[in-house]
């Protein structure tokens, strides 16, 4: 039954144009709208790049590793909603995709990904540069395929686009055999796309959208938890949410991918939620008595201990994806469907019910959140001598205010005090990676964004550590001239490592050290970009100032302070209302064992 | 949080799955079962449909009500999948099992087996004077307690089906 050895099959259907395979994908991408592609060639890939070659309207950026173009295409597809497309090779070409494809799977980032193959006949034979591609990116797609018919190939390219891009959307790849890219057949365009089974549901049961703004009615201590399924849904769901918002007007938070979803200069938002999100969101978090949870997936990083986790709160749960349902957390009212569709549907009914929310409590509870939010749960002990991290990052933010702002991440301290301290208006603007965990991602991210956006400001808020994983990538940006500005929090540990070794294990800090770190200014100058360093807190501003200017790709070393620690924390295996405020708190804290046990 | 998140009550379901019959699709759902940690008690694959290119996977799997309710979920997301039902829960579903059962042996335990076989209404379809080939149809239970009745008896090797369930009534899947 499992039909290996065929593979996707096609027939010469009749009205189609002929030409190669390599020709077809060239066309296909271009009937998909497709502007700019990320790639790397290779032995098994030629034909395709031959095509490329021939043709002058995509726009093809050459990365310096196939992670880099995965991650760069995810930075594209972030900032525009339009789908991310790469080009690698057979073997390892395939093989350094999958940490951009399992990145694109779990933050649901639309990516195809054209991957070349050995030629059919050599299929399972450890050909030169062969490996099971399909086999190794099934459980990190959304959907993949091998073509192995190049009449095929067409309806199958179409296919990845429609699977990528609706839905929850997801990273695709499709498999293109040498010997398929050389055959002629026949090119069917876009408008053939039926699929036989995949048919995403968009569209809100009613009753379950009645049933949710009852509970929004009747609640006493009601918060808003939002997430990347907004942004996915697109602009107008952003604007949606405000008016809804507003509206009801509740309290808000968000999920790291939710960020610009609402603005955050907005009163009604408390700030991002989870382990190290505020002390007002995960507070409301804890205590509210309705949820209201919109495309957002309870993560173990948001809810902390599942079972103290909001006790006495009704949930709604809206997500695309029916797995995402009880899946961690058990809700009252359960929407499967588009974020932006189910909120326009909320607001109809909210408006032509004419429902009222109950004001008096309302008002009570706003005045419990003033009261957290006097906590300032963000705040932290500036110095004149060493740059804290966080005083970088509020400066970027002052000088780069009212600026047409793009700002992606690597992971650890640096992205989460990023997370927390930058203001965030517009969905789109915001690049990190969320599920997986990528250190690595946010520079090749920001080429991509750049390359969307040739005008903008594309920061990446980088650590040290994270940013050599991809660092080729700055010899793309000066290739492309993609003034993408790297701003390093330079701590010379791997930061976040190093706080959990001190919060866990009794401050031995096994390897979190890096006791040779390049000279990044000399670095940026071997690449042919700009290098700029600051030491301390009084130059900071003029050498942000001075970034900002260049019209060149930037590393900027911002030296700041080795020992400083991100907080708020909820610790593994605690609970929203067990926060730690402060490095005084955290001596005394108690991780439990089976806390210890998390990551 | 409900009072069953935390009930640690373990099921056993049998879900049908009706896919598109493409290459790879029986690898996507071992793998989904393999990469989630959920169980596979058994699993019957075969194209139902050859016109309308479609095979159906049976699968015996057990969990708490919110792993299987997961399992569920997480088959139903397979971009090949037409449908998934689980005959435990959804509908009154009738499961058969087939097993071939060898057993060796002579004299009184050779006359013994043949007894039993005959009241399970296990059919001989190879005999030596030394050996029976039995072929037994029935619930995974029946199988089970024929199969324990044989081992004192010389039972020598076992071959089953794995589970093949449909619903009751006229309606399909």
């Amino acid at each position: 039954m499992d039909r290996t050895g065929t593979a996707v099959e096609g027939v010469a259907r009749a009205g189609a144009v002929e030409m190669s395979g390599a020709q077809m994908v060239i066309r296909a991408l271009k009937d998909q709208g497709v502007k700019h592609i990320f790639g790397y060639p290779g032995g098994a890939v030629l034909p395709i790049y031959d095509a490329l070659f021939a043709d002058d309207e995509i726009v093809h950026v050459l990365c310096r590793h196939e992670q880099g173009a995965t991650h760069a295409a995810e930075g594209y597809a972030r900032s525009t909603g339009k789908p991310g497309v790469v080009l690698v090779t057979s073997g390892p070409g395939a093989t350094n995709a999958v940490t951009g494809l399992t990145d694109a799977l779990m933050d649901s980032i639309p990516l195809v990904v054209l991957t070349g193959q050995v030629a059919t006949h050599l299929i399972g034979n450890d050909a030169f540069q062969e490996c099971d591609t399909v086999g190794i990116t099934r459980p990190c797609t959304k959907h993949n395929w091998l073509v192995k018919d190049v009449n095929a190939l067409a309806h199958t390219i179409h296919e990845a686009f429609q699977i990528a891009t609706t839905g929850r959307p997801g990273p695709v790849v499709v498999d293109i055999p040498k010997d398929v890219q050389f055959k002629k057949g026949g090119y069917v365009g876009p408008a053939s796309i039926r699929h036989r089974t995949y048919r995403p549901k968009t569209d809100p049961e009613l009753g379950q959208v009645v049933k949710a703004i009852d509970l929004m009615a009747n609640a006493k201590r009601p918060v808003f938890y939002t997430g990347g399924g907004i942004v996915n849904s697109g602009p107008e769901a952003s604007a949606l949410l405000r008016e809804l918002v507003k509206l009801a007007g509740f309290p808000i938070t968000s999920t790291l991918m939710g960020l610009g979803a609402y603005p955050a200069s907005d009163p009604q938002w408390l700030g991002m939620l989870g382990m190290h999100g505020t002390y007002e969101a995960n507070k409301a978090m804890h205590d509210c008595d309705v949820m209201i949870c919109l495309g957002a997936r309870f993560d173990d990083r948001v809810t902390g201990r599942i079972d103290a986790f909001a006790p006495e709160a009704k949930k709604i749960h809206l997500d695309i994806d029916a797995s995402q349902i009880n899946k961690n957390v058990r809700v009252d009212v359960a929407i499967v469907a588009d974020a932006g569709k189910t909120l326009k549907e909320m607001l109809h009914f909210w408006k032509t019910q004419k429902r009222k929310v109950d004001a008096a409590a309302l008002a009570a509870w706003w005045k419990q959140i003033e009261q957290w939010r006097g906590k300032n749960s963000l705040a932290f002990k500036n110095s004149d001598k060493l740059i804290k991290p966080q005083h970088a990052i509020d400066r970027l933010y002052a000088l780069t205010k009212g600026r047409d702002v793009y700002i992606t991440t690597e992971v650890g301290q640096h992205q989460m005090w990023a997370a927390q301290r930058f203001k965030f208006e517009e969905p789109n603007r915001w690049m990190t990676s969320g599920g997986l965990g990528t250190m690595g991602y946010g520079l090749p991210a920001a080429l991509g964004v750049q390359m969307a956006h040739p005008g903008s400001l594309v920061i990446d808020i980088a650590g040290e550590a994270s940013v050599q994983m991809t660092m080729q990538e700055m010899s793309t940006a000066v290739q492309y001239e993609l003034p993408i500005k790297i701003f390093i929090l330079n701590n010379q540990y791997m930061g976040m490592v190093r706080q959990w070794q001190q919060l866990l294990h009794g401050g031995r800090y096994s390897h979190s050290y890096s006791e040779a770190l390049p000279d990044f200014v000399k670095l940026a100058e071997a690449f042919g970009a700009v290098g700029l360093r600051a030491e301390s807190p009084r130059e900071l501003d003029a050498k942000i100032m001075e970034m900002i200017e260049v019209k060149k790709p930037v590393l900027f070393d911002v030296r700041v302070d080795p020992k400083e620690n991100c907080y708020p924390m909820i610790p593994s295996g605690a609970a929203h209302d067990e926060m730690i405020l402060s490095d005084a708190e955290e001596e005394s804290a108690q991780v439990s064992e089976e806390g210890k046990m998390l990551v | 949080m409900s009072a069953a998140a935390k009930s640690p009550s373990i099921e056993r379901h049998t879900i049908a799955v009706l896919v598109d019959n493409e290459a790879g699709v029986l690898a996507r759902v071992i793998g989904l079962f393999a990469g989630r940690g959920y169980n596979i008690e058994s699993l019957t694959v075969a194209e139902v449909d050859h016109a309308a290119h479609t095979s159906r996977i049976t699968i015996v799997t057990s969990g708490t009500p919110e792993v299987i309710e997961q399992i569920e979920a997480q088959l139903g997301r397979l971009v090949p999948v037409h449908r998934v039902v689980n005959w435990t829960t959804a509908k009154p579903g009738i499961e058969r099992e087939m097993a071939l059962v060898k057993v060796s042996g002579t004299g009184e335990r050779r006359v013994e087996a043949l007894r039993l076989a005959d009241a399970f209404r296990a059919r001989v379809i190879d005999t030596t004077h030394a050996s029976f080939v039995f072929e037994i149809t029935g619930n995974p239970d029946k199988i089970d307690a024929f199969i324990d009745l044989m081992r004192p008896l010389g039972l020598a090797d076992v071959s089953r089906t794995g589970v093949a369930a449909i619903s009751r009534g006229p309606e399909p899947m």
